[in-house]
């Protein structure tokens, strides 16, 4: 055929799939896509602030581990991130597109604080722990669980459902944070039994965060453990990948999908519990402060090994911590530590695109198969 | 010019992976000409289709339009040398009016005039005999009007080339009389048509010419005026390839599976099982033939519990119990908790059978992971069986932890039957076992199914080629638009005999409905 005329025909480059690639090629294309974005990043510093490049990342890093505070500071951030992403892991395993993780770490916050501040001088401390651990559990489960149901019943569209459900989350804790405000009328709880400390989780070895941290490290582990090794693990898997396939083999979609968001927003509901009980101390509208969205994002990215969410939490949040130390540093404003943090994850979420796909360019397999 | 077709295409080539879709396909068609494009299903028609009109990129060969060399990268690049298509599947906004979709995504030069549209669209139903109100939406109307619009949407972008999948799959005798009619009035009016389809006596009432393909090879192109039915067939089919199956005579049949009147309607309320009745006996293969989609699949997951059906019986006499157990509308596990012990091996394999993204081992545990009372699965046992299967029926795989969607088509029908045959059912379902597989997967497919014949299981087989069918089954039902057609002995029947049943029944409808 007139094989020269057809190339100068042919688009200049189509995109094909690709067959599985062997793990160490997959992981070169996401390292050289982290390299690929520290150079980008490091342009697009020169050009807007003229600083070294070099001496930008010097100075994050520095903001990120510098000193012994900071690591603290970085250990409990993610914990905190990564806990909101166990939560919304098994869902999301599962594909059920639970973007209200928001509303349920706050409402487990609410929770929290609601006995905090009703029980503080109530009940004694090892009576009242119990009762907020269970008060937040449950507020996060059914946050999770309203909008599992409606799916189950009448296949409500779960993605709307629960952004809804977050508003109703964030509207509460406004109209108590009225409520409770201290002093009357000022809209701020502030900060709840900040004399006698009850309802505080306890601070392990002089460290303020060391509960957190823990809590979360066990949670880590025994969700990794539930999703790999048990039947409800393998249900998840079996439904997120093919409900045709589940109800095949006779697995109860409806009933997964149930059990599966009491889970997801009982985890979102400890993140509350540790943010409001552990960490804060106080709640406000803010609390959850996007990392309902941003564990989307972690949990994706580790493909939803919490294993591996370890790694990806700690990428993001290194990010986050060196980019607003680069923003006081150099007095730049914070948006440009957000462009930075967000060319590196536009980088490593696009590097996913070449593992799986590949780009053959025109005349690349001249006299193939013809 | 004039002498040159409208559209033709040269060795075309289309593969996706290792599948050959389209290979070195020749086609032209003229104005004023209607081509028919006839095939089995997976002959690969909609594909090649795809590529003229611009959804898919051929891999190979060459597309002239009026005798110059084209590139269609898109459906824009299509519309620009005027090649339209309408889909089997409607892709129009269900809350738009007729006109509001025709003149989507339309760049007019003046401004959209609601008004100026319908009087176009009034003069195309004028010219070719279409009946549309512009203002009706589309979620009012019934198949046809929706087709009518797609139509029209075509026309008034200009097009003079018509490419019309399966367009009367989804319409009534008398629609699709109209429907003829309409594209018999375009091609005086020097418009060149194709149209995708599989019976044969539309071919002959509507095309001027019938290219044939079969398993993505173009067998050849007739004219309608000097062919005939069985010639068509043959194309169709293929010769007889001798395959030697060894085909044993069914030890102590007993009536293991009982289906009685089973009716069923799918969403859009169209019957698509009218009034099966068949027995499957153990000890034989049981054959069931027909053009894909005349309601094989709903037949098959009516009886695992995956179909709901209006009415009808499905009865297992159990061989343990020697209890009758209904099996009409039981979910799949409570077909199992019943004892019965049916295994079922879906079309889809990856879809439905298997979880691509699985490993082999967690595969072999979908029918089993349940046992035992602890929260914790045991993968020992399907280890062991995932080792097997791999050793016995030789599935090419780097491990038993490799995906299964990483394996061929083969390989992973090995272990989708190898895992269904391992519970030892009485009763064997398989859809489609072999499509797409190498030779030698298939012969290992059909020996497995054999042995299971031979062990008392009862086989019922949904299969595609014709050979296949007579030289494995020991009877054979062949089904039309859901309905049984006819039921053969598997010894005696021959390849034209079931050809001619599977077409029957819509050519049957035809006339039932006019008269």
């Amino acid at each position: 055929m007139k094989q020269a005329e057809r190339h100068i025909r042919e688009p200049l480059f189509h995109i094909a799939k690709r067959d599985a690639l062997v793990w160490w090629a997959a992981w070169l294309i996401r390292i050289a896509a982290v390299a690929a974005a520290l150079v980008v990043c490091a342009v697009v510093t020169v050009m807007m602030t003229g600083e070294n490049p070099i001496k930008v990342y010097a100075t994050m890093i520095d903001g990120a581990i510098g000193t012994e505070r900071r690591i603290w500071n970085l250990l409990q951030s993610l914990a905190m991130l990564l806990c909101v992403s166990l939560g919304v892991t098994p869902a999301f395993k599962m594909r059920f597109w639970n973007i209200g993780a928001e509303g349920q770490v706050l409402i487990g916050g609410m929770a929290t604080a609601a006995c905090m501040i009703l029980f503080g001088d109530k009940l004694p401390t090892v009576l009242l722990l119990p009762v907020i651990i269970v008060a937040s559990i449950v507020a996060g489960a059914v946050w999770g669980l309203i909008p599992a149901l409606f799916k189950a019943k009448w296949n409500t569209n779960e993605t709307l459902f629960t952004l809804m459900m977050n508003y109703i989350a964030i509207q509460l804790v406004s109209y108590f944070s009225l409520q409770w405000s201290v002093p009357k009328g000022s809209g701020q709880i502030g900060i709840i039994n900040g004399d006698t400390h009850a309802g505080w989780l306890p601070s392990l070895g002089g460290h303020d965060y060391l509960i957190n941290i823990l809590i979360v490290a066990v949670l880590t582990v025994v969700m990794y453990i539930y999703l790999k090794y048990s039947k409800h693990g393998y249900e998840i898997s079996v439904v997120g990948e093919s409900e045709n396939t589940a109800r095949y083999i006779g697995i109860n979609v409806k009933k997964v999908i149930i059990r599966t968001m009491l889970i997801s927003g009982a985890i979102c509901g400890i993140a509350g519990l540790l943010l409001v009980s552990g960490t804060d101390h106080t709640i406000t509208r803010d609390t959850a402060a996007g990392r309902g969205f941003t564990a989307i994002m972690v949990s994706w990215l580790a493909k939803f090994n919490p294993l591996f969410m370890v790694l990806t939490t700690l990428l993001i949040v290194f990010l986050q911590k060196g980019a607003i130390e680069i923003s006081t540093i150099f007095g730049l404003n914070a948006s440009f530590s957000e462009i930075i943090t967000g060319i590196i994850i536009f980088f490593i979420i696009g590097s996913e695109f070449f593992i799986n796909y590949t780009v053959k360019f025109r005349g690349s397999d001249k006299g193939g198969k013809a | 010019m004039s002498n040159c077709p409208a559209i033709e295409l040269r060795n075309i080539t289309k593969t996706f992976g290792s599948v050959v879709a389209n290979s070195n396909v020749n086609l032209s068609v003229n104005r004023g000409e209607i081509l028919s494009v006839l095939g089995e299903n997976g002959s690969g028609k909609t594909t090649l289709m795809n590529m003229i009109a611009g959804i898919y990129f051929p891999d190979h060969g060459q597309i002239f339009i009026d005798g110059e060399e084209v590139v269609i990268r898109s459906p824009r690049d299509a519309f620009s040398h005027g090649i339209g298509m309408i889909h089997q599947h409607f892709k129009l906004v269900d809350v738009f009016s007729a006109a509001e979709n025709i003149v989507l995504g339309l760049k007019e030069e003046e401004h959209y005039n609601i008004r100026r549209s319908a009087a176009k669209i009034k003069e195309i139903s004028e010219q070719y005999g279409f009946e549309i109100d512009p203002n009706k939406k589309i979620y009012e109307m019934s198949v046809s009007e929706k087709q009518t619009v797609e139509i029209i949407k075509v026309l008034y972008r200009g097009a003079d080339i018509l490419i019309l999948d399966e367009p009367t799959a989804v319409l009534t005798p008398q629609e699709t009389q109209k429907l003829f009619a309409v594209l018999r009035r375009m091609r005086d009016d020097g418009k060149a048509i194709i149209i995708i389809t599989h019976k044969l006596h539309e071919v002959l009432s509507l095309s001027d010419r019938v290219a044939v393909l079969r398993k993505g090879e173009y067998i050849g192109t007739v004219e309608t005026a000097s062919t005939n039915e069985s010639e068509l067939t043959e194309m169709m089919v293929g010769k007889k390839i001798s395959l030697d199956i060894e085909r044993t005579e069914p030890e102590n049949p007993q009536e293991r599976l009982v289906v009685k009147n089973i009716n069923c309607m799918n969403r859009e309320g169209v019957k698509v099982l009218d009034n099966i009745s068949f027995t499957a006996k153990s000890g034989e293969i049981l054959g069931i033939a027909g053009i894909a989609g005349s309601g094989q699949r709903e037949l098959l997951e009516a009886i695992a519990g995956l179909q709901h059906i209006d009415s009808g019986e499905i009865i297992y006499n159990n061989p343990k119990t020697g209890k009758q157990d209904d099996l009409r509308d039981k979910t799949p596990l409570q077909i199992r908790e019943l004892g019965v012990r049916l295994s079922f091996v879906p079309e889809d394999r990856l879809g439905m059978g298997l979880v691509g993204n699985m490993d082999i081992i967690d595969n072999m545990m979908l029918r089993s992971y349940r046992k035992g009372k602890s929260p914790f699965l045991q993968r020992k046992k399907p280890k062991h069986l995932a080792d097997e299967i791999i050793e016995q029926l030789e599935v090419v795989t780097p491990s038993a932890t490799t995906p299964v969607r990483r394996l061929s088509g083969g390989n992973v029908q090995k272990v989708l039957v190898g895992r269904e045959i391992a519970s030892s059912p009485t009763v064997l379902m398989a859809a489609y076992p072999v499509r797409g597989l190498d030779i030698n997967s298939s012969y290992v497919i059909y020996n497995l199914l054999n042995r299971q014949k031979q062990n008392g299981v009862a086989v019922i087989f949904v299969g595609e080629d014709l050979d296949v069918l007579t030289e494995l089954c020991d009877r054979i039902i062949v089904i039309g638009s859901g309905r049984i057609t006819g039921t053969l002995d598997g010894r005696t029947a021959t390849k034209e005999q079931i050809g001619y049943l599977m077409t029957a029944s819509s050519a049957e409808e035809k006339e039932g409905g006019e008269a």
